[in-house]
């Protein structure tokens, strides 16, 4: 069981997006949450001055399951089809160290107790990164409605964030389970509908280009960027072994190997060089593409509205020309282009601040990634340096005594 | 930080010795310099791998406890410095007879040579011949001959069951080669053979034929290897000198350690390779992805982040290359080098063994004879006597010999333990300056692309 309490530690934790606690009046955030094996128990924390909640600061606790209920329901909510859905959390994941401290247990007998210590550390550290990203993230997408204008008002947002019983929502059976794929296959239909659609409005057709090629490109490099933290994290779990390696070797009172030790062991800051990179590149990647993905998905959705405006108007023509069912046929075309026209103003006042807002946490998280490089490397610089140094001076001292000083 | 012999003075500086050298630095809190004094007075490196100057101090024998002190002391009071480098490997012939030819420059003070600077084209099995023949020469008087260099190196990869045997790359059986001879030469006994002479003067070498492993003489050796080893199982000595009992563990141990270390250290050159080619794969992709990138500061910053990525890449592949040539390359020698000294070990046991049989072999001489006084045939016994005296002079020189041998590991093993020290040492420096330029290449390229970051409005 591990909890954490992140104190000083969340306004580094936060990462992926803007600060997005600024308005006072609605106040998230998730303070301690508890690990036991598969489940997370995430302690929501609310604060609020608004009178359409009950108390003016609550806590719940809400389990992955209850995050992806209110996803979920947002989405199918007919009236923010013009908004972009925040992407729904990741569930947490805890396989690779799992599976690396199963591997670890089987490997006890060939390694040397220190050695076994230290790497259990290093994958207890690990085991808390996983755990740091997954509150994050959760964290981030309940901010994210607690921060726009029409969400934070959402009906059932706030039974997530009042409810302090358990929300009872059942997994999906197999009906929802298949409607859901069934979903998935009209959405790919409805990539070739939003690429087929002919755009009048030259903002749409620019985004539509933009995000198409958008998407595809950041998928790819959120996949080049985990492979290559995961290299880094290879060539650190090295580094362990050959200072344990090298432990065992200097029992024979080599001061040469000693100060060998000393580097490698403080080359475990390319552990931690990993894991900053992990934080702030892979995980904006990761974020902006499931976000890139929402965009697109409120585009799929404008196109469908487009389309149906352009059934219902072919609809009246034939109407007309039949001369039946005319009045209800106006009113069906009154109603889609009322919807069409609805979801593309607020859609452009949503893909304008998605831009602004991507722009500033790629830039917030290349700045703090560069510094934090830096930082490190200047770390291991005077470490190595001073090792250096020492064996240097040991060598001089050698020197001056065989000379006879 | 001036760590000079005329400021502070000797008395404080041993103590410091026990001390973490961290904490020596800890309050250093602006970087040190590298162009600081110390720099030239350590062993100079070489422009690239192949080269390995050896200076060896005279000096540096105070600290040989072995009884042949003198003798060592002698041999080098004129200044030892020689210079070998091996390189260009180039392909003579076509076809099936093609081989690898190396050029192998010598550059000497020393009198034994005929002129200072030497250079000569040799191919591999030229340097396997030359160490077949002194290990047939030395080995069994207890010298360390340098083991030979191996064609390919057959090693674990990354815990996987199997172990894959790759073909090295022309240069790196050049360094292989090059510090094959440098460990040859450092050896005095060595470096007077006319073996070694030849080998680094004559233009012309005859052919070793007999290092091609299906040769007859090759099969030969295989035999006389699978029979030592039972030898040496059925060799049961009585170590009367605890000192090669202890000497005998440790080296056991050390084998042991340092393959593990080895392996460790193989595992790290192939993930640092790996995270090389992902380093590049994802400078690609964030290139791709600012071309995409419609903000337009945005998508500059994203650009340079792909080329700082880029020569990053660069850095993690020269920092493989120092890895594998400094450390890894190192070990291997040694946990060959170890394996020659267990060689040289065993054959004192096969000495004493000889020691032992002859012995056995005289008192046998001696009951026959007591026999024939009694059973009274002059002749015979005439032949007995005869025998007795030869048995009696093999004993005296087996005993001698293994005299010898003994003396002669004792000296070698604190000979290998030193150099042993000092290599390691040379190379711990060489690769920690490496560690040290790859951190500032490093951020040197973050720091400049901070303010790119910061641009983005």
């Amino acid at each position: 069981m591990t909890s954490i309490s992140e104190d000083s530690d969340k306004e580094k934790v936060r990462s992926v997006s803007v600060d997005l606690n600024n308005d006072a009046s609605l106040v998230i955030d998730i303070p301690d949450a508890l690990c036991e094996r598969d489940k997370v128990k995430f302690t929501v924390h609310t604060k609020t001055t608004l009178s359409s909640f009950q108390k003016p600061e609550f806590s719940v606790p809400r389990q992955h399951e209850e995050f992806i209920w209110l996803h979920d329901t947002i989405v199918e909510t007919e009236e923010y089809a013009g908004l972009i859905i925040p992407p729904a959390p990741p569930k947490p994941d805890f396989e690779g160290p799992r599976e690396k401290m199963h591997k670890l247990g089987e490997g006890e007998s060939s390694m040397t107790k220190e050695e076994y210590a230290k790497m259990k550390q290093e994958l207890e550290a690990e085991y808390l990164a996983v755990f740091k990203k997954t509150v994050q993230v959760h964290e981030v997408f309940l901010q994210r409605f607690s921060s726009h204008p029409i969400f934070r008002k959402d009906r059932n947002f706030q039974i997530f964030l009042e409810y302090d019983q358990d929300l009872s929502v059942r997994r999906k059976n197999a009906k929802e389970m298949f409607g859901g794929f069934f979903k998935n296959m009209v959405k790919s239909a409805d990539e070739v509908l939003i690429s087929g659609v002919k755009e009048v409005d030259e903002f749409f057709e620019q985004e539509k280009t933009f995000l198409l090629d958008y998407s595809s490109k950041i998928k790819d490099a959120t996949a080049k960027a985990e492979k290559m933290t995961r290299s880094h994290k290879n060539v650190a779990d090295d580094y362990n072994h050959i200072s344990g390696a090298l432990n065992s070797t200097a029992a024979d009172n080599n001061t040469a190997f000693k100060k060998t030790i000393s580097v490698c062991v403080l080359q475990k800051l390319e552990d931690r060089v990993a894991s900053d990179q992990e934080l702030k590149l892979t995980e904006l990647l990761r974020y902006y593409t499931r976000d890139i993905q929402a965009a697109k998905d409120l585009l799929y959705r404008r196109a469908r509205a487009l389309a149906d405006n352009e059934n219902s108007n072919k609809a009246l023509d034939k109407a007309r020309l039949k001369g039946k069912d005319i009045a209800q046929a106006e009113e069906n075309q009154k109603q889609c282009l009322q919807k069409f026209d609805k979801l593309s103003e607020s859609g452009k006042k949503e893909l304008t601040s998605f831009k602004a807002r991507r722009v500033v946490a790629f830039r917030k998280n290349l700045i703090e990634m560069t510094e934090l490089e830096i930082k490190h490397a200047k770390v291991r610089r005077l470490k190595s340096n001073n090792t250096l140094y020492g064996s240097k001076l040991s060598i001089f001292l050698l020197c001056q005594k065989s000379l006879g000083y | 930080e001036d760590i000079s012999s005329s400021s502070n003075g000797p008395k404080a500086e041993p103590m410091l010795l026990d001390h973490d050298p961290d904490d020596l630095f800890a309050e250093a809190t602006e970087e040190v310099s590298l162009d600081s004094p110390e720099r030239q007075m350590i062993l100079s490196d070489g422009p690239s791998p192949a080269i390995t100057p050896v200076t060896i101090n005279p000096r540096a024998d105070v600290f040989d406890r072995s009884p042949d002190q003198d003798e060592d002391e002698e041999e080098n009071r004129d200044t030892f410095d020689i210079q070998i480098s091996v390189s260009d490997p180039e392909k003579v012939g076509d076809g099936m007879n093609a081989y690898m030819a190396y050029k192998v420059t010598t550059k000497t003070s020393l009198s034994i040579f005929s002129r200072d600077e030497v250079c000569v084209k040799r191919r591999f099995s030229d340097f396997l011949g030359l160490h077949s023949k002194l290990a047939s020469k030395y080995m069994h008087i207890g010298y360390i001959v340098p083991p030979a260099p191996e064609k390919s190196i057959v090693g674990q990869r990354l815990g996987r069951r199997s172990s894959a045997v790759t073909e090295l790359d022309p240069d790196a059986k050049a360094c292989l080669c090059c510090r094959y001879l440098l460990r040859t030469v450092k050896q005095p006994a060595l470096l007077k053979d006319p073996d070694v002479l030849q080998f680094l003067e004559s233009s012309e070498l005859p052919r070793a034929v007999s290092t091609q492993a299906l040769s007859g003489a090759g099969i030969l050796r295989m035999v006389n290897k699978a029979a030592d080893a039972v030898n040496k199982m059925t060799i049961k000595m009585n170590e009367s000198d605890a000192w090669f009992e202890e000497k005998q563990q440790q080296f056991e141990n050390l084998d042991v350690q340092l393959r593990k270390l080895h392996a460790s250290v193989e595992s790290l050159v192939f993930h640092r390779k790996e995270l090389s080619v992902n380093t590049a794969s994802f400078a690609k992709s964030a290139a791709m992805l600012g071309n995409s990138e419609d903000h337009t500061a945005l998508s500059r910053a994203l650009s340079q982040l792909a080329e700082v990525e880029e020569k990053i890449d660069q850095l993690h592949q020269d920092q493989a290359c120092a890895d594998f040539y400094l450390i890894s390359e190192l070990l291997g020698d040694y946990v060959r080098l170890i394996t020659a000294v267990k060689g040289v070990f065993d054959q004192r046991m096969k000495t004493w063994a000889k020691c032992q049989d002859a012995q056995v072999m005289l008192q046998r001489k001696r009951e026959a004879e007591a026999k024939l006084q009694h059973a009274n045939k002059p002749d015979k016994l005439q032949q007995a006597k005869d025998e007795i005296r030869e048995w009696e002079g093999k004993v005296q020189q087996g005993e001698r010999d293994f005299e010898q041998i003994s003396k002669n590991i004792r000296r070698e093993v604190g000979r290998f333990e030193k150099d042993r020290v000092k290599d390691f040492r040379v190379v711990i420096i060489k690769y920690l300056e490496s560690l040290v330029h790859t951190q500032q290449q490093l951020i040197k390229y973050w720091e400049a692309f901070l303010p790119e970051a910061k641009a983005i409005a």
